[in-house]
Parts: C-alpha cells; sequence; structure tokens
C-alpha cells in the first residue's frame, strides 16, 4: 500500500479543527434553543387551535422535514435575500436554517409530549383552582418536558452532526476546517480519520452528559 | 423568468432522474448489506456482534457530508480509483446500511423469544426459524420505518451535488448560476423532493396504522 499516515500536519492545523468544533458547538446550541421556543410555541398553539391554524403548522413541519437540509440551506442564504430586502452573514444565514429545521422537528416532539401528559393532572390543576394559564406553565409544560427529554438530547445530537452543512457556504465549522486541510495539505486521510475521532467523541460526550441530565429529571411512571 | 425556468425544465428531469437513480442503488444495496449484518448482529458470534455494533455506531456517530468526502477523497489516497458516482454512492449506502441494521434489530427484538424457542422444539433449522417464524413476523414491524427512512436516502443524495455529480440539487443551481433566478429554482427543487418524500412519508404512515393491530 502506497500511502503512509503522517499526522504532522493536522496537529500543526489543529487549530482550525478545534475552532471548527467549537463553532460547530455554538451554532446547535444557538440553533437549537431558538428551535425550542419555536417548537413549544407552535406545539401550545397546535394543540388548542382550529383546522386551518393546525394545516399551517403541519404544511411547516412537513415541508422542513421532506427536503434536504443542504437545500433549505442554499435556499436562506442565496435564495431569499433575493426577494426579501435582507442583509446577513454565512453563520447567520445557517442559524436562521438550523432553528427552523429544528424548530420544525421539535413540533412534532412536543405536540406527542403534550398529548402524553396524564388527563389527571389537568384535572388536578383544575381542581385546586389554577388558572387555564397557571395550568399550562405549572402543570402541562414541566410535565411535558420531563417526558421529551430523551427526544430533546436525540434532536440535539443529530443537530451538531448536521451543522456539518454549515460547510457548504463556507462557515468555518469543523467539517470546513477538514476541507481545508485537505485541500492545502493532501494528507487525506488523516485529517478525516481526526474530524471522524472528533465528532465521534464529542457525540458521545454529549450523548452521556444528555443521559445524566435525563436521569436526574425523569418523568415519574 | 418562466421561460427560462420552462426551457431549464429538461436539465432539471435529468438530474431529478439522477437523484432518483442513486437513491434507488442506495435504498437496494443498503437493504442487502443491512439485512446481512442486521442477522449478523442479532445471532452471530460475540466478535461479529462487536463487529456489527462498532460499525454502525460509528457510522451514525458522523455527519453523511463527512462520511462522503472521507470516501471520495480517501479511497484514492489508499489506491481505490472509483468514479465519483460511485464512491457517493458507495458513501450513502454505508450511511444507509447502518439505519438498516437497526430497523432490523428493532424488528427482530420485538418478536418473543416463545416463537424462536418454539421453533426450535418443533425441530426447525436456523435458516427455517428465520424463513418462516421470525421474519414474516418482523417484516411488518420492519416495513414502515424502513420506508420512512427511504427520505433520508433521497434527501442525503442531494450531498453527491458536492462532488460535481449532476443530481437535481446540482442541476438546479447550475441552472441559477446562469439565469441568476434563485428563490423560484429553489423553491421548485423543494417542492419536488417534498413531493417523493412526502409520498413516502404517508406510504409509512398507511402502514404502519394497517400493522398496528399487532399487539405486543
Amino acid at each position: 500500500m502506497g500511502y503512509a499516515l503522517n499526522f504532522n500536519l493536522i496537529w500543526r492545523h489543529f487549530d482550525k479543527l478545534w475552532g471548527g468544533l467549537l463553532l460547530s458547538l455554538e451554532l446547535a446550541v444557538i440553533s437549537i434553543a431558538i428551535g425550542i421556543v419555536i417548537g413549544l410555541v407552535l406545539a401550545v398553539w397546535y394543540v388548542s387551535a382550529g383546522r386551518i391554524v393546525r394545516t399551517i403548522i403541519a404544511a411547516y413541519v412537513e415541508f422542513i422535514r421532506n427536503v434536504p437540509l443542504i437545500l433549505l440551506v442554499y435556499l436562506v442564504f442565496y435564495g431569499l435575500p433575493t426577494v426579501v430586502d435582507i442583509a446577513y452573514s454565512a453563520p447567520t444565514s445557517f442559524v436562521v436554517t438550523l432553528s427552523l429545521y429544528s424548530g420544525a422537528y421539535l413540533v412534532e416532539v412536543f405536540r406527542s409530549g403534550l398529548e402524553a401528559v396524564p388527563r389527571g393532572q389537568l384535572d388536578a390543576g383544575k381542581a385546586i383552582g389554577l388558572t387555564p394559564w397557571q395550568r399550562l406553565l405549572n402543570v402541562r409544560l414541566p410535565t411535558m418536558l420531563r417526558i421529551t427529554l430523551p427526544a430533546l438530547s436525540n434532536t440535539f445530537i443529530s443537530l451538531f452532526k448536521d451543522t456539518s452543512i454549515a460547510s457548504v457556504i463556507s462557515v468555518p465549522e469543523l467539517t470546513y476546517g477538514a476541507q481545508w486541510i485537505n485541500f492545502n495539505t493532501f494528507r487525506i486521510v488523516e485529517v478525516y480519520l481526526v474530524v471522524t475521532a472528533m465528532y465521534l467523541v464529542t457525540g458521545y460526550i454529549l450523548l452521556f452528559a444528555l443521559r445524566l441530565v435525563e436521569r436526574r429529571f425523569r418523568a415519574a411512571r | 423568468m418562466l421561460t427560462q425556468i420552462a426551457y431549464a425544465l429538461p436539465f432539471l428531469a435529468q438530474g431529478f432522474a439522477l437523484t432518483l437513480w442513486v437513491s434507488l442503488l442506495v435504498v437496494v444495496f443498503s437493504l442487502i448489506a443491512g439485512v446481512i449484518m442486521g442477522v449478523g448482529l442479532v445471532y452471530g458470534p460475540i466478535p461479529l456482534q462487536w463487529a456489527v455494533r462498532i460499525f454502525s455506531d460509528t457510522i451514525r456517530g458522523i455527519p453523511i457530508l463527512v462520511l462522503i468526502f472521507f470516501v471520495y477523497y480517501g479511497l484514492p489516497a489508499v489506491g481505490l480509483h472509483l468514479p465519483s458516482f460511485w464512491a457517493a454512492v458507495l458513501a450513502l449506502t454505508l450511511f444507509k446500511t447502518a439505519q438498516v441494521v437497526e430497523y432490523l434489530r428493532g424488528a427482530v427484538g420485538s418478536i418473543p423469544r416463545g416463537q424462536s424457542e418454539a421453533a426450535m422444539a418443533i425441530g426447525l433449522t436456523f435458516r427455517q426459524r428465520l424463513a418462516y417464524v421470525i421474519f414474516p413476523q418482523a417484516f411488518r414491524r420492519f416495513l414502515p420505518p424502513w420506508i420512512n427512512g427511504v427520505t433520508d436516502a433521497v434527501k442525503g443524495s442531494a450531498l453527491v451535488s458536492l462532488l460535481g455529480i449532476t443530481d437535481l440539487m446540482q442541476a438546479i443551481n447550475q441552472v441559477i448560476g446562469r439565469t441568476y433566478e434563485a428563490m423560484p429554482l429553489y423553491v421548485l427543487g423543494a417542492l419536488i423532493y417534498f413531493a417523493v418524500n412526502y409520498a413516502l412519508s404517508l406510504a409509512s404512515r398507511r402502514l404502519e396504522r394497517r400493522f398496528s393491530f399487532i399487539r405486543e
């Protein structure tokens, strides 16, 4: 085999990968934070709304879920500014896309979570004289969040992996760093081995940490 | 604007055909590889189980894009020269195979142990047990998520545009490069992908409802 592994050039440019990893995490965190807000608002609205609103929310969810993320990224970055008078940097545009994307997945998660809250709890809330608003805030949402926590952490980990798509609009995250080293040093196998390890280790650390959080807040059965 | 897009339609149709072709190849190859590896994961000897587990967890732990670049740029470096089309199909197949392995494990795992033991008791061989007892039952659990997962192959195939393969995504970008009609073309592309994938997820949901009479 005519290929000798040599990691020296990877370590020399490791700052590109490390900085990229931090940016990937940052993009994922900001996007899921906005996505949670979108998901919560739309899910609560959905369960109490009439048919028209439900159809619109379902259309948003189905549209996002059935279109490739890379197309959505192009659409928001290259397409939208041609019809609406907005200008944003590539990272901002990507956060907008990934937020809308995670929002669509989380509407589904939260909606089924809301339906899984036992009726007895809501009746109990009513019985002790809580207003509808208090029942939502103090009974329904906390229980729903506990139920949906595992799905929420899975969504976050898959969003972290989806940040690699940001490289197609030159956002300098981890995959972009890998591409840069690939094209500038030709240490192809080495850089992708290192980047694979970085994605895996980070993913599993996140998984482990989130499982701990889940255990702490697990819904009582 | 409309005449320009109409002029580009045959070209987009070619790209769409390539998207479907890539997806079809990936779905077929991954089904074969995934079912074999899945059976290895559930019934194989411990070292084989470990190998499949590590394969599946590694593939599912990294972004598809990284997998595609790794295969596309990495294989020539170690002396394997695949045309970019087949490198893309190989990478997407690896990704999809890991999914099929998990669907199969879930489906087979949901069949009660007693079924296997009863089959053993009446003297069926391992192959007969799989063919006559386990698979016919597991099939109903396997099919709905698998069909739904085909949408992942179609969506994932859009990434092959980054290797210069003229699929639907790449065709759209090239037409935009000439006409500067970014928004209408991206929306058109989104609607095409949506039509395919939404049909698949509807089929999956319908099957799931049809098979829902089976209880735990």
